[in-house]
């Protein structure tokens, strides 16, 4: 696969370093012309000094015979304007764009842009999960099809608690995919009952999240 | 949204002409640039940032101009306001001529300073200023 990453911060430098690794054709883009320097050392000819949404630029890149665009420099308008050029311009298949504030995810996708990455929401999310005491957590959002993932930690006052699946009235778009109980992973059949300590992984649909969380938390 | 020499003169211009305007700016002292009787409001933050616009009046407003000095800032803000908050006339300035030409084929509204100062400009060396607006020149052997 050919890869274009544009932006040689953190993430850009491991990205490339990863990629690189996994033997795919990587070209690094990245404005400061003393990075550039520093990395041509560590990554060999596979680095670029440039500014990654000059159309100039790209095209010396090769971006039309790219596989992938991911931008990933800190600024979210470079990064938008990165990967709009790349589709546009060079009908790249793929576009993938980092996003620093978590509110313009839904806005880069509503401008086209494939995969958005929000690092500040991974970082959130971890931090959520790893906060004890929380019954309830929503672990991933399927964005594609709208649904989401969440665990919910069951409580001996939990409505299903000592209930089997079947007389638990889920609502619609959810199922509950695992049931994790001590060291044990439970697929659930309609005869397996609830118990209190129970963890269980349900898939729901993003609205029903709400009503999920009030079914299973007390 | 940019209160720089153009965006402070637009500003004013309205002002002056009874419209109401916000100017947002990331830096205070851009503000400086307005009019001194300015009467419109200035909202510091940025442009890109929906609820720095927001508070800026955008839900309400019948056009948006983007004119900082980044390309990049300016086509995301002019796309916000397009298409999140559907502001009936939202003009861009996109200083590169390819980024330019790529959004006008998207659907905004764009300027680009490059290629009209580059045009005036070629005008006057080319054909002396024949086609061009009256700007300040010289008349050959007019004395000033």
């Amino acid at each position: 696969m050919y890869i274009i990453v544009v932006g040689g911060g953190k993430v850009g430098y491991y990205l490339t370093k990863t990629l690189l690794g996994e033997g795919h054709e990587v070209l690094l883009i990245e404005r400061n012309g003393d990075k550039v320097d520093t990395f041509t050392e560590r990554f060999g000819a596979v680095v670029v000094q440039g500014d990654g949404a000059e159309a100039a630029i790209l095209a010396n890149a090769g971006a039309a015979r790219a596989d992938v665009v991911i931008a990933v420099t800190g600024e979210d308008e470079d990064n938008l304007v990165v990967c709009q050029m790349a589709r546009q311009k060079f009908h790249v298949r793929r576009t993938i764009a980092r996003v620093n504030n978590p509110k313009n995810e839904q806005l880069f996708r509503l401008l086209g842009i494939d995969v958005t990455v929000s690092q500040t929401n991974y970082i959130l999310n971890i931090i959520e999960q790893s906060i004890p005491d929380r019954s309830f957590i929503h672990l991933l959002s399927l964005r594609h099809a709208d649904l989401a993932i969440i665990e919910a930690t069951i409580a001996e006052n939990s409505p299903v608690a000592n209930r089997s699946i079947s007389e638990i009235d889920l609502p619609v778009d959810c199922v509950i995919a695992a049931i994790a109980r001590g060291p044990h992973l439970i697929v659930p059949t309609p005869g397996t009952e609830v118990q209190p300590g129970d963890e269980i992984i349900a898939v729901t649909h993003r609205e029903q999240e709400d009503e999920l969380r009030r079914l299973l938390v007390a | 949204m940019g209160c720089g020499r153009v965006g402070a003169r637009i500003a004013s211009i309205l002002d002056h002409s009874g419209h109401d305007v916000s100017v947002v700016d990331v830096e205070p002292r851009a503000f400086k640039r307005l009019a001194p009787d300015f009467g419109g409001d200035t909202i510091i933050g940025t442009g890109i940032d929906e609820d720095v616009l927001r508070s800026a009046g955008i839900e309400t407003a019948t056009a948006f101009v983007a004119v900082t000095n980044g390309d990049n800032r300016n086509i995301m803000a002019a796309q916000v306001a397009r298409l999140v908050f559907e502001v009936p006339e939202v003009v861009c300035r996109i200083y590169d001529p390819v980024r330019e030409d790529t959004y006008r084929r998207l659907g905004l509204t764009t300027v680009c300073p490059t290629t009209t100062v580059s045009a005036q400009i070629l005008d006057h060396v080319i054909n002396a200023g024949e086609n061009a607006p009256p700007l300040a020149r010289r008349r050959p052997g007019g004395e000033d």
